[in-house]
C-alpha cells in the first residue's frame, strides 16, 4: 500500500510564496512580505517532517506521479517524485537549513531595499532545489538544476546596482552553463543509448551491464560528462571559479545556496547516479581525484584569504572535495553524510559571518576585525562550535563525516587519504585562523564609537568604501530573529554527528544504515574490483571488520591530532605571536604572493579563454559576421532601394499634368503596340 | 453617304484635342472641359459605328458614357469649387500638396 503523501506540495508551497510575494510583494509591508515568506518554506518544512514520520510505511522507491509532461514515441517524462532514503536526508537538509535561514534572512535583511524581492528569490530558489532533490526523471531534475542556477544569479547580483555583483551573477551562470552542457549531453546520450530518463528506467537498463573495466564506454562517457555537470555546480576544478565571486550576494544567500544547499546538488546528482558511477570505474576515478585535489587546492587558497566571506567560500569548495572524494572511492553515504553535517556547519558559519559583519557595520576584512569575542558572544559562541564542527575535532558533527570520508578513502588508496589528511589540517589551520583573527586579541577596526556617518552600510563593499545613509552605531550583537537560528543551527552542528558514529567508536553508524539501501542493491554488482573493494568489505560485517576497527582507530587518532596540529599552528601564528604571519608571508614571497592572487587561476582563465572569446567575438562575429556581412546584407539592399528609388521618384513630381502626360504617353504606347501587332 | 472614316477622324480629332487641353491647360476647369471633349470625341466613333453596323450596342453605350459624364460633372464641379475655397487657385500647378 502506498499512501499519498502529496509529494508535489513540498516544491509547490515555496513556489507560491515567490508567487505571492514577486506579484504583490511590493505593496505588502515588510511584516506581511515576512510573514508569506516564512509561512511558505515553514509549510514545506513541515510537510517534509510529516513525510519523513510516514517514511518507515514506504516501500522505497516511493514514486508520485503527478502528471504527464511529455511524452514522444517511447520516451517519456513526467512530473512524477521519486523518494527514497537519499531524497528524503536531502529534503530534510534543504528545507530545515533552508527555514532557518528564512528566519534569519528577515533580521538580516530588514534594513534594505527590495526586501520582497529578496524573500521572491529565495522562495523560488527552494521551490527549484526540492524539485531538483525530488524528481524522478533526469529531465525534471535538470529543471531543478537550472533553475538553482537562476535563482543563484539573481541573488548573486540581488545588489545589481553594484558592478562587481552584477559581474559575479553573470560569472556564476556562464561557468554553470559549461558544466550544464556536459550535463545536457549525458543526458542526450542517455536518451539515445536507454530511450528514457526516469532513474527506474535507465537504472534497471544499467544494472545487467557489466563494469567497463577494459575500456571506456558508453557509461565511461555518461559518468564523466554527469561530472562535468558536477563540477560546474558543485564548483570543483577546473570550474570553481564562480563560487568565491559569488560571494557579493547578501550573506544569508551564501548560506543558503553557495554552502548548504545548492553546490551539493552535484553530490546529490553524482550520488543518485551511483549506478551508472559504479560501472564507470575510470569515471569514478576521475571523480576522486577531482575531489581531492580541490579539496587540497581550495584549502592552500583559504589559508592567505583576510575577507571573511572568502575564506569560507574556499573553505565551502575544499569540504565539497571531500564529498567527490568520497563518491569518488564510491562512499556515497559517507558524502552525503558529510553533505549533511556540511550544511549545517558551513551554514551556521555563514551565517555567523553574517552576523559578525552585521556587528561591524559591514566590514568584511578579518585584519580590521579582532577582539569581538566578548562584545557578541551569542555568535562567538555558535560560530566556535561550528569552527570545532569543520576542523574535524571530536565530537562535533563534522568530525565523524570527515573521518569516515577519510577512512574510506584509505580503503581505496593512501594517496586520496594523505592529501585528505593534509587538507583537513590546512581546513582546521585557516578555520582557527578566522577565528582568533575575528575573535580575539585587539579589536582593529575604526574605533567602536566612530560616529555612526562614518559606519558602512552593511553590504557597501568596502572596497568602495561609501559611507551609508544608515549606521549602526557601535558593535552590537544581532537581533534575536538572527541568533536563533544560529543557535539551532549550533545544536545541529553538535550533535548531528551523532547519527553516524563508526563501529569503531562503538557506535552503529545508523546513518550509513539507513541511507545504504540505496547504494547496497546495486554496488555488489562490481564485487572485488576496484573501488568496489571498499564496499564489499564494508558489507562484510564479520570478523575481519572487527579487526579492522583497531585501525579504524589509529586513523581517526591521526586525523583529529591533524586537526589540533591546525588548531596549534593557528593559535600559535594569530594569537601567541601575531607578527609572525608576515614575517613567514615575506619569508614565502613569491609563494604567498600566488596564494593570495588564488594561483592567478582568475587571470590565467582571462587570459587563455575570456580575452580570446572576447576578441575572437569582436573581430570575428562582430566585425566579421555580424558587421560585414548581416548588417552589410541589409545595409546594401536597403541602400540599393533607396538609390531605385531616388532615380523614379521625379516621376512623382505632383504635377498633375505630367501625370496625364505620363498616361498619354502610356496610352500611345499601347495603341503603337497594337497597332504593330495588327500589320505584323 | 458620308463615309465612316469621315466621323473617324472627326472623333480622332476631338480626342486629339482633348489630350492636348488636359496636357496644356492649367485651370482646372479648361482640363474638365477637355476631358469632356475627349469623352465625346469616344462617343462620335461609338454612335459612327453604331450606324454603320446598325447594331444598336453603339448607341446605348453612347447613353452610358452620357450618364456617367454628367455624374463626373457634378462630383468634379464640386471637387473644383471645394478646392477653390481651400486653396483660392484653379491653378492645377498650385495643387501639388502630394509633392515630394
Amino acid at each position: 500500500m502506498t499512501p499519498n503523501l502529496h509529494l508535489w506540495l513540498i516544491p509547490v508551497l515555496p513556489l507560491v510564496g515567490t508567487a505571492v510575494n514577486g506579484l504583490f510583494g511590493k505593496k505588502f509591508s515588510r511584516q506581511t512580505v515576512a510573514a508569506v515568506a516564512l509561512l511558505f518554506s515553514g509549510a514545506a518544512f513541515a510537510m517534509a517532517l510529516f513525510v519523513a514520520s510516514r517514511f518507515s510505511s514506504l516501500t522505497t522507491p516511493h514514486i508520485e506521479f503527478l502528471a504527464t509532461w511529455i511524452r514522444a514515441g517511447k520516451f517519456q517524462a513526467d512530473f512524477a517524485f521519486y523518494l527514497d532514503q537519499l531524497s528524503l536526508v536531502m529534503l530534510l537538509v534543504v528545507t530545515g537549513v533552508g527555514f532557518l535561514i528564512h528566519i534569519y534572512s528577515v533580521g538580516y535583511m530588514w534594513e534594505e531595499g527590495g526586501f520582497y524581492r529578496f524573500f521572491a528569490y529565495l522562495n523560488l530558489f527552494m521551490f527549484f532545489m526540492l524539485t531538483l532533490v525530488l524528481a524522478s526523471n533526469y529531465l525534471l531534475m535538470f529543471i531543478g538544476w537550472e533553475g538553482v542556477g537562476l535563482a543563484s544569479y539573481l541573488l548573486i547580483g540581488f545588489w545589481f546596482t553594484k558592478d562587481s555583483a552584477a559581474a559575479a551573477g553573470k560569472k556564476a551562470f556562464i561557468v554553470n552553463r559549461i558544466g550544464d552542457f556536459g550535463f545536457l549531453i549525458a543526458l542526450f546520450l542517455l536518451i539515445k543509448h536507454f530511450g528514457s530518463l526516469n532513474f527506474d528506467q535507465v537504472f534497471q537498463s544499467v544494472i545487467p551491464m557489466g563494469a567497463e573495466t577494459g575500456g571506456a564506454g558508453l557509461l565511461t562517457a555518461v559518468g564523466l560528462l554527469l561530472m562535468v555537470g558536477a563540477a560546474g555546480k558543485s564548483a570543483q576544478i577546473p570550474l570553481y571559479v564562480w563560487l568565491p565571486d559569488a560571494m557579493e550576494g547578501p550573506t544569508p544567500v551564501s548560506a543558503l545556496i553557495h554552502a548548504a544547499t545548492m553546490v551539493t546538488a552535484g553530490v546529490y546528482m553524482a550520488a543518485r547516479s551511483h549506478v551508472i558511477f559504479d560501472r564507470a570505474p575510470a569515471a569514478l576515478t576521475v571523480v576522486a581525484i577531482t575531489g581531492t585535489l580541490t579539496a587540497l587546492f581550495a584549502a592552500t587558497i583559504g589559508v592567505a584569504q583576510t575577507d571573511i566571506k572568502k575564506v569560507l567560500a574556499y573553505s565551502t569548495i575544499s569540504q565539497l572535495g571531500y564529498m567527490f572524494m568520497a563518491c569518488g572511492v564510491a562512499a556515497y553515504s559517507a558524502g552525503i553524510f558529510h553533505l549533511m553535517t556540511h550544511a549545517f556547519f558551513k551554514g551556521l558559519l555563514f551565517l555567523a559571518a553574517g552576523s559578525v559583519i552585521h556587528a561591524v557595520s559591514g566590514e568584511q576584512d578579518m585584519r580590521l576585525m579582532g577582539g569581538l569575542r566578548t562584545k557578541i558572544p551569542w555568535t562567538f559562541w555558535t560560530m566556535t562550535i561550528a569552527t570545532f564542527a569543520i576542523a574535524g575535532i571530536p565530537p562535533f558533527a563534522g568530525f565523524f563525516s570527515k573521518d569516515e570520508i577519510l577512512w574510506r578513502a584509505y580503503q581505496a588508496s593512501w594517496v586520496y587519504w594523505f592529501i585528505g589528511l593534509f587538507t583537513a589540517f590546512l581546513t582546521s589551520f585557516y578555520m582557527f585562523r578566522l577565528w582568533f583573527m575575528t575573535f580575539f586579541g585587539e579589536y582593529r577596526g575604526a574605533t567602536e564609537d566612530a560616529p555612526a556617518h562614518l559606519a558602512l552600510d552593511i553590504h557597501s563593499d568596502t572596497r568602495a568604501g561609501a559611507p551609508a545613509p544608515h549606521g549602526h552605531g557601535g558593535i552590537h550583537e544581532s537581533p534575536p530573529l538572527m541568533v536563533i537560528p544560529l543557535v539551532v543551527l549550533a545544536v545541529l552542528s553538535f550533535t548531528g554527528g551523532w547519527i553516524g558514529v563508526p563501529g569503531s567508536l562503538g557506535g552503529s553508524n545508523r546513518f550509513d544504515k539507513f541511507i545504504g539501501p540505496v547504494f547496497h542493491s546495486t554496488v555488489t554488482a562490481l564485487g572485488a574490483e576496484g573501488h568496489g573493494v571498499a564496499t564489499a568489505e564494508r558489507e562484510a560485517e564479520g570478523p575481519e571488520a572487527q579487526a579492522g576497527h583497531g585501525t579504524e582507530l589509529i586513523f581517526t587518532g591521526i586525523s583529529v591530532f591533524a586537526g589540533l596540529l591546525g588548531f596549534g599552528l593557528a593559535w600559535l601564528l594569530y594569537y601567541r605571536k601575531p607578527q609572525l604571519p608576515q614575517q613567514i608571508a615575506a619569508g614565502l614571497g613569491g609563494l604567498y604572493q600566488a596564494v593570495v592572487h588564488k594561483y592567478y587561476i582568475d587571470e590565467l582563465y582571462a587570459a587563455l579563454f575570456v580575452k580570446p572569446l572576447i576578441a575572437g567575438s569582436a573581430l570575428i562575429l562582430w566585425h566579421g559576421i555580424d558587421q560585414d556581412v548581416i548588417d552589410a546584407a541589409l545595409d546594401n539592399s536597403a541602400h540599393g532601394a533607396r538609390e531605385v528609388s531616388d532615380s523614379v521618384r521625379h516621376m512623382q513630381s505632383g504635377n498633375l499634368r505630367s501625370y496625364a502626360g505620363w498616361v498619354a504617353a502610356g496610352a500611345a504606347v499601347v495603341i503603337a503596340y497594337m497597332v504593330w501587332i495588327g500589320t505584323r | 453617304m458620308v463615309p465612316i472614316s469621315y466621323y473617324l477622324i472627326l472623333s480622332g480629332i476631338l480626342f486629339a484635342c482633348g489630350v492636348t487641353g488636359f496636357l496644356i491647360k492649367r485651370n482646372i476647369i479648361s482640363i474638365f472641359m477637355s476631358i469632356e471633349l475627349m469623352l465625346n470625341g469616344v462617343n462620335l466613333s461609338f454612335v459612327a459605328f453604331a450606324a454603320q453596323w446598325h447594331a444598336l450596342s453603339g448607341q446605348i453605350f453612347v447613353f452610358f458614357v452620357m450618364v456617367v459624364a454628367a455624374a463626373e460633372a457634378a462630383v468634379g464641379l464640386a471637387i473644383i469649387i471645394a478646392v477653390y475655397r481651400t486653396r483660392e487657385t484653379l491653378n492645377v500647378d498650385q495643387v501639388d500638396l502630394l509633392k515630394l
